[in-house]
């Protein structure tokens, strides 16, 4: 079963060694990671992909918490939340295939966001399954190349990133 | 200098005197010498190592034997790494130490420089924290920090690197604000309702027993779990290091738990209703097989940290939080009860299975059955083998932080340096390490610190010609193929004590037991007494099977 966990923390120098050390170490296996800055200054958020039953899950967000630089780790519900990946594909384009590669395009909500020559880049957003479906669906294409980033997921409604009480000291 | 500047080294030793150390064990070179320099004007004692890792376990021997934080100090590089065995065994057993490391100058981090080695990137599994100081200014705050999270909620090892310029480096003491500890609060004070559910639950059992665990010295509970535990008339059993945590000659104290446990210990763990698990984490060597274990308790665990609440063992009623103000809060609600057909029971048991080993003979229970005889209450000091589970069984302590030993990293060579750093700790009290020929000749240079720092610690060195734990298991498990497990010709213990400076005393002849026990604790300076085993025996009980009712002994 796959679980995603958000975890609040400081910015500081070797708090990615710190985190995903941990994961190595307690043989969690991180199935995708990805971590920028937030609304607050000086922190930054991670989203982590992991597989596990409920126990293994709970065990990695306590010792998650154990980490000195981290301020919060929980687990994101998908139903609760807004789920995101991006995906970059690029492409050799037969003339032959143009319009039907237009329109899976069209269908996947796909952008082209470079294209030189016969080689178009596309990029692609959505939850795992969107993306997931684009890559099936431009796979028997000549893909020369394609990445995509980690799921990153923020919940819906209020946030329960900071207890209320730290919320209104931030005036939030 | 520019008037009211101060450098890093000289900021690092104030901060260091404001959090009241005493001494720091440690080994000079060339990243540390500006702290050495600055070392030599303040009245915090050095006591000089003969090896890193020795400094190390003298701190947490030092730690775990007063309670307070112990301090190390190494340079950069391979006195950094020095140091990771006994930050891992400070860690493993959750021990308040604060190791300082010199590192290279910051221009030359990340350039191979000579004796550079990054050392918190290699300590972070093995440290509650490590901080690799970028500037002179950061320091008093860094060691403030270090020494509170080393000595509050689950303790452990905290790593402060700081580079040579850093220490060299002058700066205004200013009073900039300086980030919080957002993310550390650790939770002490135990859920109420969570109390009142385990006192029902306590008054209920029929079968209760309490498993006491390291957290009990380290949340200095001892006091509340006798209490409790007289109170509510609840037997006792205990971890390796929980073997202080309850005094060993007391009536419900039925005595080693799990792997090595004894019978009728297990007995009370597989049989019990209720379990009251105090400051320990399941670890494989106290439970056994998981599977079988105790499979008619609902368990309650009390524990400073959460991440051990289930993780090995299912718990019914977890409490978070500190061992001391749980326990006393939960005894003010237990009424008074007697448990006596369980405790008949209990003692049933442990009278059909008697502890088996012969009190004649130069043999380990018998050199303990002496020393017991000849002094009162001594800190005992272990390292890791035969002779510690030896110790453990037949060496009963009654008073508090009176046995010390490696738990969970079970490093060889423990013993003497813990040994050394307990004495520091302790001078008033008789310290005696309990040794192995080949854990002893692990650390035994630290013979030599002892002898050039005036620490008279007493080391009994129980020489089997072999590595006695490592045969044992070779005896159950590998057909007595006895690969590696002998060092042929063997050492002269008694002469290499004394080429240190010490007491050397060589005994083999159960007569000469006693003498040189006495000759050694009176000797008022290192002392060494090697004793030749007669008929080294394996250490029994032993589970070999699916429970922990399937056992040798």
């Amino acid at each position: 079963m796959r679980h995603t966990i958000s975890i609040l923390c400081d910015d500081t120098p070797g708090v990615m060694t710190r985190v995903s050390g941990l994961f190595s170490r307690r043989g969690f296996n991180i199935e995708s990671l990805s971590v920028g800055h937030t609304e607050l200054p000086g922190k930054s958020r991670f989203t982590i992909v992991v597989a596990g039953d409920d126990a293994v899950l709970e065990q990695v967000r306590k010792q998650l918490q154990k980490l000195v630089h981290v301020i919060k780790a929980w687990d994101i519900k998908p139903l609760d939340a807004v789920e995101r990946e991006h995906a970059l594909i690029k492409l050799e384009v037969d003339e032959r295939k143009r319009a039907e590669l237009l329109e899976i395009i069209t269908a996947v909500q796909a952008r082209i966001v470079d294209s030189s020559g016969s080689i178009w880049t596309l990029e692609v957003t959505g939850d795992t399954n969107a993306v997931d479906s684009a890559f099936n669906l431009f796979s028997p294409y000549h893909v020369l190349e394609s990445i995509r980033t980690g799921k990153i997921a923020l919940e819906r409604g209020p946030s329960r990133m900071l207890g209320r009480k730290k919320r209104d000291e931030q005036g939030a | 200098m520019r008037k009211g500047n101060i450098t890093g080294a000289r900021a690092l030793i104030k901060a260091l005197e404001a959090q009241g150390v005493e001494v720091i064990f440690g080994y000079p070179g060339g990243a540390n010498l500006p702290i050495y320099d600055e070392l030599s004007k303040s009245r915090i004692r050095h006591v000089l190592a003969r090896h890193e890792q020795g400094a190390a376990h003298m701190a947490d021997g030092y730690a775990r034997s007063t309670g307070r934080t112990g301090v190390c100090l190494a340079t950069s590089g391979p006195g950094a790494t020095n140091l990771v065995t006994g930050l891992a065994n400070a860690f493993m057993d959750s021990s308040p130490v604060v190791a300082i490391t010199g590192q290279v100058p910051r221009t030359m981090i990340g350039n191979d420089a000579f004796q550079e080695v990054d050392i918190t990137g290699i300590t972070i599994p093995i440290t509650k924290h490590n901080y690799l100081v970028q500037e002179p200014f950061e320091l008093p705050h860094t060691v403030e920090e270090a020494f509170f999270l080393a000595s509050t909620g689950r303790k452990g090892p905290v790593l402060i690197d700081i580079p040579r310029d850093v220490q060299l480096e002058e700066f205004a003491p200013h009073q900039a604000k300086y980030p919080q500890l957002e993310g550390y609060k650790p939770t002490v004070e135990g859920h109420p309702g969570q109390i009142k559910r385990a006192a029902a639950l306590l008054k209920g059992a029929v079968r209760p027993v309490i498993i006491a665990g390291g957290g009990v010295h380290l949340g200095a509970a001892r006091s509340e779990l006798v209490a409790l535990a007289e109170q509510a008339e609840i037997p006792l059993v205990y971890t390796l290091m929980g073997k202080a945590a309850f005094p060993n000659s007391h009536p419900l104290c039925l005595g080693l738990v799990g792997y090595h446990g004894r019978i009728e210990s297990n007995t009370a763990v597989s049989e019990a209703d209720v379990i009251l698990a105090v400051g320990t984490r399941f670890g494989d060597r106290s439970t056994g097989p998981l599977a079988t274990y105790a499979r008619q308790a609902k368990i309650i665990h009390i524990d400073i940290d959460p991440a051990e609440i289930s993780k090995n063992v299912p718990v019914f009623l977890p409490i978070v939080g500190d061992a001391k103000g749980i326990l006393a809060q939960l005894a003010a609600l237990l009424p008074a009860a007697r448990h006596e057909e369980w405790v008949r029971r209990l003692r049933e048991v442990a009278g059909a299975h008697p502890l088996k080993a012969k009190l004649k003979g130069v043999n380990i229970p018998n050199v303990l059955s002496v020393l017991r005889g000849l002094v009162s209450d001594p800190l005992i000091v272990t390292d890791v083998g035969r002779h510690q589970i030896f110790t453990a069984h037949y060496l009963p302590v009654d008073g508090e932080r009176s046995f010390i030993s490696s738990g969970g990293l079970g490093t060889m060579g423990f013993g003497v340096p813990a040994a050394i750093g307990a004495k520091v700790g302790n001078p008033g009290r008789t310290v005696v390490d309990i040794s192995g020929d080949g854990s002893f000749l692990m650390t035994c240079q630290e013979i030599a610190a002892a002898v050039a720092e005036e620490i008279p610690i007493v080391v009994l060195v129980m020489n089997d010609y072999c590595l006695g734990m490592v045969k044992q298991l070779q005896d159950a498990f590998y057909g007595k193929r006895h690969e590696a497990c002998r060092f042929g010709r063997n050492v002269d213990f008694a002469r290499l004590a004394e080429s240190m400076g010490a007491l050397g005393i060589r005994v083999d002849q159960e007569e000469g037991i006693a003498p040189a026990l006495e000759q050694a604790l009176a000797a008022g300076r290192p002392a060494v007494i090697e004793f030749v085993l007669d008929d080294p025996a394996n250490v029994y009980p032993m589970v070999t099977g699916a429970n922990l009712l399937e056992y040798v002994e």
